[in-house]
C-alpha cells in the first residue's frame, strides 16, 4: 500500500521529503544533535531512495510524467483543456533521472561529512534547513517540465546556495563571496525570467513540450535563446563568466563546496535541455554547438592557466571545477553541432555527449571527493595556504589515499573514472576536430602537473612541529570520503557498464525531442 | 503604438537598473539597481497579459468577458516574493561587510583575488 503510494507519487515526494524535513529541522534540533543528525540521514537517505525508485521506474519503463493537482498523475491532458497541458507538469525522462539520482545521492555524502562541526561553529540547524532547500531547488530544476517552475527552483537554488556560502561569517570574506553569487544568481534569474515572459507572450504556455512543439525560431525566439544561454552559462561558471567560481567555492564551508558543484551542474543542464528540447532542430545547432564548444575549450584552458599559480587550495580546485565545467560542454556542444546529421551523429556524435554527461557525474564524485579532503584538512589545520601546509602524509594517511585518488580520476589517468569520460571525449572530438582533441589532452596534462605540485605541498616533506597534533578526522568524515572515493574507483573499473545502464538513455533522451514532446502532448 | 509603451517601459527599466549596476561603487545602490531590473521584468511580465478594457478575471457576475490574463499576473506574484526575499538577503550580506570592513563601497571588496 504504501510502497505502490510511494512509487506512483514518486516524482512529488522527491521534493516533499526534502521540503518537509529542512522545514522540521529546526524544531528536531531542539532535541539535539545526535536526534537531528538522525533526522538528516533519514530525510536525505528517503531523498536518494525515492531518486532511485523513479530511476528506476524511468529506465524500465520510459519517461515519468506527473501532473500536479489532477485527478490522474500520469494523464497531462484533460479532455476539456483543448489539448493543451494546463496544470503545472514533471516531467521525468532519463537525463532528468539521472541527473536527480546523483544529486541526491551528493546531498547525502555533503550531509553526512557536515556532522562532525568544529569548535567555532553556531547555527547548525540552519544550516542543515539550507542544505536540504539546496537539494530541493536542484532536484526541482532537474524534473520540472514547466519554463517558470524552472525559474522558481532556480531561485531556491541560488537562495540556498548564497546563504550557505556566507556561513563561515566571522571574518567577512565568506561574505563578500557570497554577495558576488546571491547577485549574480538573481542577474541570472531575471535573465530566465524574461525569456520565459518573451516565450510564453508568444507560445500562450509554459510547458516546455508545448514550446518545444510550436517553436518558430523567430526573432523574439533568438533574443530569449540568448538570454535563457547566458543566464544559465552564468550560473554553471563556465568562462567568461566563471569569475565568481572561485570566490565562492573557496569561502564555503567544503561539504557545501561539493553540493555546489552539482548545484552549478544543475544549470548546465539547464543549457542542454534549452538547447536539445526547447529548441532542438530548429534553431541553427551548428553555430550553437560551436558557441557551446567554444564555450567548453575556453573554460578548460583559462580554468587550469589559473588554477597553476594559486596558493589557497580550495581556491585551485574550483578553477579546476571551471576547467573540467569545459569538458562536459565540450562533449555535449559536439552533439549539438552534429545534431542535424544522422550519419555523424550515430558515428562520433552521441558517444561525445555520452562522454560529457559521464563526466558531469564523474566531476561530481572526484571533484566533490578533492573539495571534502580539502575541507579535511582545514578541519584539521585551520588553513588552507599551500605555502603553510606540509608534511601531513605521517599523520592524516587516509586523507591522503583518498586525495590521490581523487587527484589522479580529475587527470585522467586509468583506471580511475575521470579517464573513462575522458576517453570517450577524446576519441569522439578527434573524429569531430582533432585541434580540439588535443587542447582537451593538454588541459589534462596541465591539471595532472598542478595535483602534483598540491600533493607534494600539503602531504609530502618532514613531520611538521606545528601539526604535531594534528590526526585523522572523525568517523563521519572519513565515511563520506571514503563513499566517493570507491565509486569513483568503481565508475573507472566498469565504465562500459555505468555508460549502456544509466548514461547513453540519458543522452538519447536529450536527443531526441519527439519523444520528449509526445510523453506531454501524446496521450489524451 | 500606444500599446508598445508599457514593453518599451519595461526595456527601459532593465536597461536604467544594469547600468545601475555597473556604474555604482555603493553596494546598496547596486542592490536598488538588481530591484529596478527585477520591477522592469515584472512589468513586461504584467503588460504581457494586458488587454484595453480587460477586467479582472473572476468570471462570477463579470460585466464582460474581456478579461485580462490572470497566468501572467501570478507569476508576477511569484517573482514579487522571490524578489523580496533575495533583496533581504542581500541587503543582509551589505550590513554584515559593512560591519566588518567598516565601508560598502565595492572598491573596498577586494580581499579576495587571484
Amino acid at each position: 500500500m504504501i510502497w505502490e503510494f510511494w512509487s506512483a507519487n514518486a516524482p512529488a515526494l522527491l521534493l516533499a521529503i526534502p521540503m518537509l524535513g529542512a522545514f522540521a529541522t529546526p524544531l528536531i534540533g531542539r532535541m539535539g544533535k545526535t536526534p537531528r543528525n538522525l533526522w538528516i540521514l533519514l530525510i536525505t537517505a528517503l531523498t536518494f531512495v525515492t531518486s532511485a525508485v523513479l530511476a528506476v521506474e524511468v529506465y524500465t519503463t520510459g519517461p515519468v510524467i506527473y501532473t500536479f493537482g489532477a485527478a490522474a498523475s500520469s494523464a497531462a491532458l484533460v479532455s476539456d483543456s483543448g489539448g493543451i497541458p494546463v496544470r503545472i507538469i514533471f516531467n521525468v525522462d532519463a537525463m532528468s533521472a539521472f541527473m536527480a539520482l546523483f544529486a541526491s545521492f551528493v546531498g547525502m555524502v555533503a550531509a553526512v561529512f557536515s556532522f562532525p562541526s568544529g569548535k567555532m561553529e553556531s547555527g547548525r540547524d540552519g544550516y542543515f534547513a539550507l542544505l536540504l532547500l539546496l537539494l530541493v531547488g536542484i532536484l526541482g530544476m532537474v524534473c520540472t517540465g514547466d519554463l517558470f517552475n524552472f525559474f522558481v527552483f532556480l531561485e531556491i537554488n541560488s537562495l540556498a546556495g548564497a546563504a550557505l556560502v556566507a556561513y563561515r561569517i566571522d571574518k567577512g570574506v565568506a561574505v563578500e563571496a557570497a554577495l558576488k553569487y546571491a547577485f549574480l544568481s538573481t542577474l541570472a534569474g531575471l535573465l530566465v525570467l524574461y525569456a520565459v515572459a518573451l516565450l510564453y507572450g508568444q507560445y500562450d504556455s509554459l510547458n516546455i513540450a508545448v514550446i518545444a512543439e510550436r517553436m518558430q525560431f523567430g526573432f523574439l525566439d533568438k533574443v530569449a535563446l540568448a538570454l535563457l544561454l547566458t543566464g544559465l552559462a552564468m550560473k554553471a561558471g563556465a568562462v567568461p563568466m566563471h569569475f565568481w567560481t572561485p570566490d565562492t567555492y573557496s569561502m564555503a564551508p567544503s561539504a557545501i563546496t561539493a553540493f555546489l558543484v552539482v548545484a552549478s551542474q544543475a544549470s548546465l543542464y539547464g543549457v542542454f535541455r534549452v538547447a536539445f528540447t526547447l529548441y532542438g532542430l530548429t534553431l541553427n545547432y551548428v553555430t550553437i554547438g560551436w558557441f557551446i564548444i567554444i564555450l567548453g575549450v575556453l573554460s578548460m584552458f583559462v580554468g587550469v592557466s589559473m588554477a597553476i599559480p594559486q596558493k589557497d587550495v580550495k581556491r585551485l580546485m574550483a578553477y579546476h571545477a571551471v576547467s573540467q565545467t569545459g569538458y562536459m560542454l565540450l562533449g555535449v556542444g559536439v552533439g549539438l553541432a552534429v545534431l542535424g546529421d544522422p550519419v555523424m551523429l550515430e558515428s562520433f556524435g552521441l558517444t561525445a555527449m555520452e562522454g560529457g554527461i559521464f563526466h558531469i557525474v564523474n566531476h561530481a564524485m572526484y571533484k566533490g571527493l578533492l573539495f571534502l579532503t580539502a575541507g579535511a584538512i582545514f578541519y584539521q589545520t585551520g588553513t588552507r595556504n599551500l605555502n603553510k601546509l606540509g608534511g601531513l602524509g605521517h599523520s592524516m594517511k587516509w586523507t591522503m589515499l583518498f586525495f590521490v585518488i581523487g587527484a589522479l580520476a580529475i587527470a585522467g589517468i586509468p583506471p580511475f573514472n575521470g579517464f573513462a569520460s575522458k576517453l570517450m571525449i577524446y576519441e569522439s572530438v578527434f573524429a569531430f576536430n582533432p585541434l580540439l582533441s588535443i587542447i582537451a589532452m593538454v588541459v589534462s596534462i596541465l591539471t595532472l602537473a598542478s595535483f602534483v605540485k598540491v600533493f607534494h605541498a600539503i602531504f609530502m616533506g618532514p613531520r611538521q612541529e606545528r601539526y604535531a597534533e594534528v590526526k585523522e578526522v572523525p568517523v563521519p568524515m572519513l565515511a563520506a570520503m571514503g563513499i566517493l572515493a570507491l565509486l569513483t574507483v568503481l565508475m573507472g573499473i566498469f565504465p562500459q557498464q555505468i555508460v549502456d545502464l544509466v548514461i547513453s538513455p540519458a543522452a538519447g533522451a536529450l536527443v531526441d525531442q519527439g519523444s520528449y514532446i509526445a510523453s506531454v502532448m501524446g496521450g489524451l | 503604438m500606444f500599446g508598445d509603451i508599457p514593453f518599451i517601459a519595461a526595456g527601459i527599466l532593465i536597461v536604467i537598473g544594469i547600468v545601475t549596476i555597473v556604474t555604482r561603487h555603493n553596494l546598496i545602490k547596486m542592490v536598488m539597481g538588481l530591484a529596478v531590473v527585477e520591477a522592469g521584468v515584472n512589468l513586461m511580465l504584467v503588460a504581457t497579459g494586458y488587454r484595453d478594457g480587460g477586467v479582472a478575471p473572476i468570471f462570477t457576475n463579470a460585466p464582460s468577458t474581456d478579461m485580462v490574463l490572470p497566468t501572467v499576473q501570478a507569476m508576477t506574484l511569484t517573482n514579487i516574493v522571490i524578489g523580496i526575499a533575495t533583496t533581504a538577503l542581500l541587503l543582509s550580506f551589505v550590513m554584515i561587510i559593512y560591519r566588518k570592513y567598516g565601508s560598502a563601497d565595492v572598491r573596498d571588496m577586494r580581499r579576495l583575488k587571484g
